[in-house]
């Protein structure tokens, strides 16, 4: 993935020289170590602060919303899918966009290099399969694969499904991966068992909403916990409140959540809330054969009717 | 919603035309031995102070 750069500034540049794009939507260096920031490059001559690494984590798809530019964006797999789904529900045109694809083999989870170095990182570097971080007088070395985010651990999509460009060969997409171990877990407790999980789990939150703002699903103009007329859901951090909070989230995103992890990411206190939204995934999966995000051409499930839809729980 | 330990039997889903008067009644009168079977709710539950 390192000699990705070199491709996504020569294709950039290319682009927003021939005039095919207004700008370019990519990533560069973050004042910290181990940190990007999603950057918008609209002169040829700042391409070079375009940058690609294993740090690349934020879901660049959520910058495209109700743009009326022509876009260049570098997409990996998640990135990719969550563009479909802005195609499918018309929050972008799809000649609007140059997709510059970047085969993905996963995202680095920097708290979890952090809390295994235990020391603050000053410097970063990455080869092909490994990272090394110094700081405090001390380096370490890990094992890309030891380090990556869970959601890229478990990833069944990392080549982009829509592209129009690329930024390296594709790669070799894990078939033996078990997604959804967690979930089952879960689904095998008791009733009581379970509640009390999603009490201890969702206990710790401050309803910053923060998971949401970095949705790349979540865009309504008003969002159901912002209303007050009517007011939908308590606005302050009573267990209930909190947790229909976190379960309706999960329910808006049924069928379009790609699992990119940018709502775990943002997490302040770290919650897991992609037990969540990969619930319903699952769900969509086992019940509807669907993966959301790879056929523009098709509604989500709970968005259409079929005659031979599976009758879940109607009586 | 049993996924996140309400029980089962407290959410009922079923379709019921205008014209099925019969299916209505069997449908509340399931709904209701199910739910009595249950007993009162103890998740999810906020008391009129918590509200107001």
């Amino acid at each position: 993935m390192i000699g990705y750069i070199d491709k996504i500034r020569e294709i950039s540049l290319k682009l927003l020289n021939e005039e095919k794009v207004d700008m370019v939507i990519g990533y560069r260096k973050g004042s910290l170590p181990m940190m990007t920031e999603p950057c918008f490059v609209k002169r040829p001559e700042d391409v070079e602060t375009l940058i690609w690494d294993s740090n690349c984590r934020i879901n660049l798809a959520a910058y495209l919303m109700d743009r009326k530019e022509k876009i260049g964006i570098v997409a990996k797999g998640c990135d990719s899918r969550n563009i479909i789904n802005h195609l499918v529900e018309n929050k972008i045109k799809r000649e609007q966009l140059v997709i510059i694809g970047a085969p993905c083999k996963g995202m680095i989870d920097k708290k979890a290099v952090a809390l295994q170095f235990g020391q603050d990182i000053d410097e970063y570097q990455e080869t092909e399969d490994q990272i090394t971080v110094k700081g405090g007088g001390t380096e370490k070395t890990f094992q890309k694969v030891d380090v990556l985010q869970e959601n890229c651990a478990i990833c069944n999509h990392r080549n982009p499904v829509v592209y129009d460009e690329l930024a390296g060969d594709l790669v070799e997409e894990q078939t033996d991966i078990d997604r959804y171990e967690d979930i089952r877990k879960i689904e095998a407790m008791d009733i009581d068992e379970k509640w009390n999980f999603f009490e201890d789990m969702l206990s710790p939150c401050i309803r910053c909403y923060a998971c949401r703002n970095a949705c790349p699903l979540c865009y309504c103009p008003t969002c159901f916990v912002d209303e007050s007329k009517p007011q939908w859901v308590g606005k302050s951090n009573d267990p209930n409140d909190t947790r229909t909070f976190h379960f309706l989230r999960a329910f808006h995103c049924a069928g379009r959540c790609t699992d990119c992890g940018a709502c775990e990411r943002a997490c302040p206190m770290d919650i897991p809330v992609r037990l969540l939204t990969k619930k319903l995934g699952k769900d969509c999966l086992d019940i509807y054969g669907w993966e959301a995000g790879l056929d523009p051409e098709q509604r989500p499930p709970l968005d259409t009717f079929k005659p031979d839809d599976p009758n879940v729980g109607i009586k | 919603m049993e996924y996140m330990g309400i029980e089962r039997d407290r959410l009922h889903f079923s379709w019921v035309s205008s014209a099925e008067a019969t299916k209505f009644i069997t449908v509340v009168k399931e709904v209701t031995a199910a739910v009595k079977a249950l007993g009162p709710a103890t998740k999810f539950v906020k008391d009129r102070r918590q509200v107001s």
